[in-house]
């Protein structure tokens, strides 16, 4: 641990402001957004569910957003071995699942009034549970290897890994589907979405991404206090 | 057989850390061809860690590793892949093959051929065990097995943990003569001992 | 060259003592029994999920055949002799998991079609079937063996190694499994056999660099 946490002290200057701020800034844009949300008019096929839409979708951009910070403070830390980024990488994990969880289930309600089933075999749907997958798979290696900085590094090698694997993974979904002509229910399109609709799901993704941010920045701070006091700890033992 | 020449391996202000305490730091020790080191220190203090270092298996938290050969510094790489051998307490044999398709492997695998597998099978007093499977060997006949591949193979740096533990008087003696021969050739030992090699080594005491 | 004694070290290991390859056969014998079991001998029903089913039955197989392929070596010692070679320790992870491959991969390839058509496949999807489990099963096993050697140290086992690698086998699984139904419906198949090939490639390719990473980092 001599390394330790090279400069953690910026960070820590730097978060115990931010994450504050963002938190009040994600308040604010979710606020707006679910107004906005709850206030845009039915959608002609879908009525009043298409309202879930604005809480599924960031979320499921948000489950991949994360996966992505975590694959940058996983090869980070696994080159330059710093111990802020890999602290930064243990502690985005359980928030991208969360996020990717939530997409997960309100998938699920948006798909039961539609299809009458709890669960569809869409390409995005699939590739949201295989992503909610590694996640876990990540979770429970890095918990089960005794040694942290040993944890660390393989989970990192893992989140590499699963960060090459996303694209072949919904590639190969995708494939999957129009090989069983699977239709997509969540067929929100790009230019084809009303602009009415738009508003809400950006402004709710940027909520999001700011809540990401803010609690992204908490648990890192924790993370260091937790080392902190292991290598305090360890020093009084020997 | 493919044959590295080590005429140095300099320690310079190596520190180590494991699960987040330091064993030690500011270590200097330099060792050259022909020389032998006994490592000593108390249980915990890092000695098999410290040999880890050397082989390039555990990063030190601090401070460098050097290898020299005659035409100036080793890639350190090359010199932990061709010039040395790591016997710790665990020895890599395989319980379900025979002596001789071990030693004949290891001995291949560590840059030396079925020639001189057989002669160091031979000098090591293992000969007739040679079909025998490892896992009906005892704790003394595996460990010369073990160290019948140093025996066999061109590699000049031999990194030992306890290597005589299991070891009987007589079995010792011979070791020790088969050491002093390979020092002679050019080797270097650095050993982790409790008890006193059988050849003349200095001794480097690892201090907290 | 001694990788090549390698290889060979490491089948003899496989088919040594213990029968590694013959127990992976009987686990997937006995997964693809209790197919019917639990879900009625109905023919129809039990041919349309046929290929599916053989063919995670043998992913699974697979999975579980790989537990051991870097573990034993670390705990004896024979990991740190294999890593100090020089060979690097990325070629020397290639060699284990063809090894395991030929050893058991390729029994079990044997076995799928045989599975498929005993769980009511139409035999003319035995030669693809056979073809789709040997070159998926390559990929099964470099991206296996990459679990095994992330899990190395952890004594969790298989389990972890399985929850590791599982959501990793779902492009292999869709391109073996789809190539075989496209054959069934009469559709074209050589597209997902193409791709699963390029995925097994690519898993040969770039997996023994994860592999020798994660060896490495349990060593330190």
């Amino acid at each position: 641990m001599i390394p330790a946490l090279a400069n953690p002290q910026r960070f820590m200057d730097f978060s115990r402001w931010a994450a504050p701020w963002l938190g009040a800034l994600a308040a604010a844009l979710i606020a707006i957004g679910l107004w906005l949300g709850f206030t845009a008019p039915e959608d002609y096929q879908q009525g009043d569910t298409v309202r879930i839409m604005f809480i599924h979708v960031p979320a499921a951009w948000m489950g991949l957003f994360a996966y992505l910070c975590l694959g940058v403070a996983s090869f980070i830390g696994l080159v330059f071995r710093h111990a802020l980024a890999d602290a930064a990488a243990r502690a985005a994990a359980p928030l991208g699942a969360a996020f990717t969880g939530l997409a997960l289930v309100t998938g699920s309600l948006w798909g039961k009034p539609m299809w009458g089933t709890w669960w569809q075999w869409d390409a995005r749907m699939t590739s949201v549970l295989v992503l909610f997958l590694f996640y876990l798979g990540y979770m429970a290696l890095q918990a089960a290897i005794e040694d942290e900085a040993k944890a660390d590094r393989a989970a990192a090698i893992l989140a590499m890994v699963g960060l090459i694997n996303l694209p072949i993974v919904h590639y190969s979904v995708e494939w999957w589907n129009t090989l069983h002509q699977g239709e997509s229910i969540f067929r929100k399109g790009g230019p084809a979405m009303a602009a009415v609709y738009l508003w809400p799901l950006g402004i709710m993704a940027l909520g999001y991404t700011a809540l990401f941010g803010s609690l992204w920045l908490v648990r890192i701070r924790a993370e260091v206090w937790r080392r902190r006091a292991r290598a305090a700890a360890m020093k009084v033992v020997s | 057989m493919d044959v590295l020449v080590i005429d140095a391996l300099h320690l310079e202000d190596v520190a180590v850390a494991r699960g987040g305490r330091v064993l030690f730091e500011g270590l200097n020790l330099t060792l050259h061809a022909g020389e032998a080191v006994a490592l000593t220190g108390p249980n915990g203090s890092g000695k098999t860690s410290l040999l880890r270092v050397i082989a390039g298996l555990i990063r030190p938290a601090a401070g460098r590793v050097r290898f020299i050969g005659p035409a100036g510094e080793l890639d350190p790489e090359e010199a932990r892949g061709r010039g040395l051998h790591l016997l710790g307490h665990h020895d890599g044999l395989k319980n379900t093959r025979t002596a001789w398709e071990e030693q004949l492997f290891q001995t291949r695998w560590t840059g030396g051929d079925e020639a001189s597998a057989q002669a160091a099978l031979a000098v090591l007093g293992l000969a007739w065990g040679a079909e025998l499977e490892v896992r009906m060997l005892s704790a003394g006949q595996r460990r010369r097995l073990a160290l019948a591949r140093l025996v066999a193979s061109p590699r000049p740096l031999w990194l030992l943990d306890e290597p005589l533990a299991p070891l009987d008087a007589d079995r010792r003696r011979l070791i020790g003569e088969i050491m002093t021969a390979r020092l002679a050739d050019g080797g270097l030992i650095l050993a982790a001992v409790h008890d006193p090699l059988p050849i003349a080594a200095r001794t480097f005491e690892i201090a907290a | 060259m001694s990788l090549a004694a390698l290889l060979r070290r490491e089948l003899a290991l496989a088919w040594g003592r213990g029968g590694g390859p013959l127990l992976a056969c009987a686990f997937y014998v006995a997964m693809a029994a209790l197919l019917p079991l639990a879900a009625g001998p109905s023919p129809e029903r039990l041919a349309a999920v046929a290929p599916g089913s053989a063919w995670v039955a043998l992913a699974l197989a697979s999975l579980l055949s790989l537990e051991r392929l870097f573990e034993r070596d670390f705990e004896d010692g024979a990991l740190d002799l294999l890593t100090l070679a020089p060979a690097p320790l990325e070629l020397v992870c290639a060699v284990k998991c063809l090894a395991q491959w030929i050893a058991a991969g390729a029994p079990l390839a044997v076995l799928a079609p045989v599975v498929c058509i005993a769980l009511g496949a139409d035999p003319s999807l035995a030669p693809l079937t056979f073809v789709c489990a040997l070159v998926g099963g390559l990929g099964f096993a470099f991206t296996g063996g990459l679990g095994a050697a992330l899990a190395l140290g952890s004594r969790r086992g298989g389990l972890l190694i399985a929850v590791i690698v599982l959501p990793l086998f779902a492009p292999p699984v869709i391109f073996g499994g789809g190539a075989i139904e496209a054959m069934a419906s009469g559709l074209h198949w050589r597209a997902g056999l193409l791709l699963l090939s390029a995925y097994s490639l690519a898993a040969v390719a770039l997996s023994p660099l994860a592999m020798a990473a994660a060896c490495r980092n349990a060593l330190s």
